[in-house]
């Protein structure tokens, strides 16, 4: 004989991203807590809705199932003397497992005998076992917690009501004040009380209580019935999965219906008028065939269609005052100029010790300008890349960014058009917030992407000369998110920029224009600092792709490589890894590095080969001056000479010792090795590498 | 809904439903604020253990909302109705909705939401959790249980909710612009609001004076500092208001920076918070005489010290 079991819990009102999350743990601790307690079942089903998380577990045993297992005592020499009389030890034992010494019986365990009873403990009655649901349910997690009342106990939002049904059986236990029942609850305001009197009729018992407590069915009701109005008004209704999953999780019973606004409010763009709908509102909005936007929107009552024209001319109305609120800025914000906007961006701090938002617009300049030079953009883009940083951020200071925070760069590029700015100037505007988070899009165009990255890295650049670094988890301006950002983009541009190049830029811009960076002076190890923390970030991506801690030390040790490059060298290493000769060639090139490294040369030093005693330092000299003549960017090929020149390099340490009591020779030997050194180094510090 | 209620005849009905549920009617609290839930009848009454159920108006301003009294829903200064009661009812949401049912809105006619809106106020150490209440799309009700007010726990849990009169009130009367509403039989709010919504937003966007307002800060500060020492609670928070206050004008004028601004919250909430611990600690001194419960208050009482 099998059993259903059917758990509800009755809360008020539960956030909408919380309830699916919360009933699948709710389904994962019931079914690991049935696990522990041997109790089988065939599956569990997972229902929620605002008001309610339940679970309805199918065919579950009867009882729990019997453990049948040997205990193993003591010694049989400890267990009984040469008589054969139980000892101490013995009876202790066998009365520990609830058992006389008759019981014992013994079994040799490596050669020596040991006491053993069989043990068995019957299975209880799952009935017996359920109430201990209670930890079930009280453990549960969730992001937020709450108190209520005059109780300390959390939990996600106030307890209303437990339903605790074993088939028609109650389970009886409490939490709080809240004793299990099998009464729940209908639509808060369509449903009345309804007493479930066997947990097989959940969840059917409820729909006639105008509840779907079925979340899938009740999502599916929803897109029936907005593919049912877009059908019939011939509309393309956009529906976004997780607008979708928020809404239906606003409701228990849902109803879709269409509403309207104004013509005239049309000329607003999109993106506002998306925002205020979505974002502000939970609308779906709708599309005609050719994918424009209509004065239409849709979306979901909790309830019937009982006075529907009601809650429509209320939802319209909110939505009339938010466009109509909109419609006022687009108009109010075209009154102005671009060059106004820029002009009050000279009274708005960007922060306090670092100046205003016009400087940093001003840095951003002449830094993204010393970077277009070392990319070597061409004279039109150039003249884009100005244009844009001159007026980058004049949308901050609009009525409609004022209002809508969300949409400033995309505001900035809808303006900027407006008021006859060319489109690639337009584009950089919205594209220099890119990317907005972690996995966000990236800027398409080379200008918007230089943009970005000179304005990210602007903002690394003056935190950290303003002292304000980020520690742990301490980040309030979100610099690894920005430095993070410069790495994909470079990477995402196939650009050749390293930390070192990129602060450099800084570096010059600061020194060249020394008002500008009177309060963020770059100090002595902000370089390092800077290029380290946007190397951190390659680390962190190639952390996500997996690769060796050594690998990743290897190759992001040396800030004057490329990030490109950086990547390129850990798939390098992680290929070759497995060739035969790779820990020879990884070894004759650590020696190098090693040396080198421990070499102080005086500055001017240059290479002396009259001072050659053997021949093994004449083909290593040679071979090093062919190398170095050729410029490689191709991180493969670099390895492929370290291959080759592993010979060489094994016949000159075989031949020559470098640290001779001689200082010009030694000296010329570190300088010979330093050469070499920081060609292997383009594919980071070897001395780092893991090679068994 | 046959005839429609004048504003004050909505204030009216709350206040009469709410008194039935047990609130004391108190009257707004006379020092400027942004929300209802800054006057003492809720800031302080909401920490210590002892009951507390009150409802009242409270004028509220916000300096950074004006709009010259041209925009139909945004103002320098709106009305809420406010109700706190300590320790949360178990059935405060169906009290709420009874509410909405004396004033003639039926949930069944409508579709009303609790959507998720966690509330928090970082300048008086104030956090909440709670919703806020959509009828047919129209947010008309913060709805909060306290779990933290001027950084102590409140135990027990206070809920607190809180009515914008103005947007429950263009529903009900179906007006599109606040200045239409009827506020009592023949009087529209514009004919009350209009004018002084003109002259604050004009005071506070361009003509109130930022250097005597950044001395006023000061000030206020130095005294609310003084008086917490003191041991005098209330004169204390009334400066901490007036800084408030104060902070919020020179928000609106835009004398404000983003650092600065982190700056004089922190120094509002640390006040905000010595005086909700010395609230705590002078009515112990009095025995929490609103503990009804003798076993109750005596272990109170008891407690730490």
């Amino acid at each position: 004989m099998t059993h259903t079991f059917l758990v509800e819990i009755g809360l008020e009102e539960i956030p909408a991203h919380v309830v699916t999350p919360s009933a699948q743990q709710f389904t994962e601790r019931v079914s690991s807590f049935l696990k522990e307690q041997r109790l089988s079942f065939e599956s569990i089903e997972t229902f929620s809705t605002p008001r309610r998380l339940a679970i309805k577990v199918l065919n579950l045993a009867d009882q729990q199932a019997d453990i049948e297992e040997e205990a193993k005592g003591p010694a049989r020499k400890i267990a009984q003397d040469a008589e054969g009389n139980w000892s101490k030890a013995a009876i202790g034992f066998s009365r520990g497992q609830g058992m006389t010494p008759d019981d014992i019986f013994f079994k040799e365990l490596k050669s020596v005998e040991y006491a053993y009873v069989n043990k068995f403990i019957a299975g209880k009655k799952a009935f017996e076992i359920l109430s201990d649901i209670k930890t079930v349910i009280t453990a549960m997690i969730f992001p937020t917690m709450m108190r209520w009342g005059s109780n300390d106990f959390k939990f996600v939002r106030p307890l209303k009501w437990i339903i605790a049904l074993l088939d028609d059986e109650v389970v009886p236990f409490n939490i709080l004040d809240v004793r299990s029942g099998n009464i729940t609850q209908g639509h808060r305001f369509l449903g009345k009380a309804v007493t479930i009197k066997n947990a097989a009729e959940y969840p059917e018992v409820l729909i006639s209580e105008y509840v779907i407590a079925d979340s899938q069915a009740r999502k599916n009701l929803i897109v029936e019935q907005i593919k049912n109005l877009a059908t019939k008004n011939d509309w393309r209704i956009i529906v976004d999965d997780d607008l979708l999953e928020e809404v239906n999780n606003l409701v228990e019973y849902p109803t879709v219906f269409a509403g309207e606004f104004e013509q005239k409010y049309l000329e607003i763009p999109d993106e506002v008028l998306i925002t205020s709908m979505k974002d502000h509102q939970r609308f779906f909005y709708v599309q005609d065939e050719a994918g424009r936007l209509l004065p239409n929107f849709v979306s979901v009552r909790n309830g019937v269609s009982d006075n529907i024209d009601t809650v429509i001319a209320g939802n319209e109305k909110v939505l009339t005052a938010r466009l109509e609120d909109a419609a006022f800025f687009f108009h109010e914000d075209q009154k102005n100029s671009i060059a106004a906007y820029v002009e009050r961006l000279k009274k708005v701090m960007f922060h306090d010790k670092i100046g205003t938002t016009f400087e940093k617009m001003e840095r951003v300049q002449l830094l993204s300008a010393i970077l277009a030079d070392y990319l070597g953009f061409d004279e039109e883009s150039k003249s884009d890349l100005k244009r844009a940083a001159q007026i980058y951020k004049f949308d901050l200071v609009t009525g409609m960014v004022g209002e809508f925070s969300e949409l400033q760069g995309v505001m900035g590029e809808k303006y900027a058009l407006l008021m006859g700015e060319k489109p690639e100037v337009a584009t950089a505007i919205r594209e220099h917030y890119m990317p907005i988070s972690a996995e966000g899009k990236l800027p398409q165009t080379a200008v918007g992407a230089l943009l970005a990255v000179a304005d990210k890295l602007d903002s690394i650049a003056a935190f950290f000369a303003a002292g304000m670094i980020p520690t742990g988890s301490n980040d309030p301006y979100a610099l690894r998110r920005q430095a993070a950002g410069i790495a994909r983009i470079v990477m995402d541009q196939d650009w050749s920029l390293s930390a070192v190049q990129l602060f450099g830029a800084v570096s010059k811009n600061a020194a060249a224009n020394p008002k500008l960076y009177q309060k963020i002076i770059p100090a002595d190890n902000t370089a390092t600092e800077v290029t380290s923390f946007i190397v951190e970030r390659i680390k962190k991506i190639l952390e996500a792709e997996h690769y060796n801690f050594d690998v990743i030390e290897t190759v992001t040790a040396e800030t004057i490589n490329g990030f490109k490059e950086m990547i390129a060298a850990a798939k390098v290493l992680k290929v070759h890894s497995v060739d035969e000769d790779f820990k020879e060639t990884v070894e004759a090139t650590t020696r190098v590095m090693r040396l080198a490294k421990k070499a102080e040369l005086p500055a001017d030093i240059l290479l002396k080969p009259e001072l050659f005693e053997n021949d093994a330092e004449k083909i290593f000299s040679d071979k090093v001056t062919e190398v170095e003549k050729e410029n490689f960017d191709n991180v493969e090929e670099v390895f492929q000479t370290l291959r080759k020149m592993r010979v060489v390099i094994n016949n000159y340490f075989d031949e020559t010792m470098v640290m001779v009591k001689d200082m010009n020779v030694r000296n010329n030997r570190l300088q010979q090795l330093s050469l070499y050194a920081a060609f292997a180094y383009k594919l980071g510090d070897l001395t780092k590498l893991n090679v068994k | 809904m046959s005839k429609k209620l004048a504003l004050q005849d909505i204030i009216l009905t709350l206040q009469q439903f709410w008194s039935k549920q047990g609130c004391m009617l108190m009257q707004s609290y006379d020092t400027e604020k942004g929300a209802g839930t800054m006057s003492p009848y809720t800031f302080l009454r909401a920490i210590g253990p002892e009951p507390w159920n009150a409802a009242y108006v409270e004028p509220s301003r916000r300096p950074a909302d004006g709009r010259y009294g041209e925009n139909p829903n945004r103002l320098y200064q709106h009305h809420q109705f406010q109700v706190i009661m300590k320790p949360s009812p178990s059935n405060i949401q169906e009290l709420y909705l009874d509410s909405l049912r004396a004033l003639g809105v039926d949930p069944q006619e409508h579709d009303i939401r609790f959507v998720e809106d966690n509330w928090e106020n970082p300048s008086m150490g104030c956090a909440g959790v709670g919703w806020e209440v959509w009828l047919d799309g129209m947010e008309i009700t913060q709805f909060t249980y306290f779990q933290q007010v001027g950084g102590l726990e409140v135990r027990p849990v206070a809920a607190e909710v809180t009515y914008g009169l103005e947007r429950l009130s263009s529903y009900i009367q179906d007006v599109n612009s606040v200045f239409d509403l009827e506020w009592a039989d023949g009087v529209k709010y514009g004919d009350i609001f209009g004018e002084p919504e003109y002259e604050h937003s004009k005071y506070s966007f361009e003509e109130s004076n930022q250097e005597m307002l950044l001395n006023f800060f000061d000030a206020y500060e130095e005294e609310a500092k003084k008086q917490i020492k003191n041991g005098l609670v209330h004169p204390a928070y009334d400066y901490v208001l007036k800084c408030s206050h104060t902070f919020n004008l020179l928000d609106a004028r835009g004398a404000v920076s983003v650092t600065e601004r982190a700056g004089y919250l922190a120094r509002i909430r640390n006040m905000a918070k010595d005086v909700a611990k010395a609230f705590v600690a002078e009515r112990k001194k009095l025995g929490f005489p609103l503990v009804k419960d003798e076993k109750l208050r005596r272990s109170l009482l008891k407690e730490d010290k």
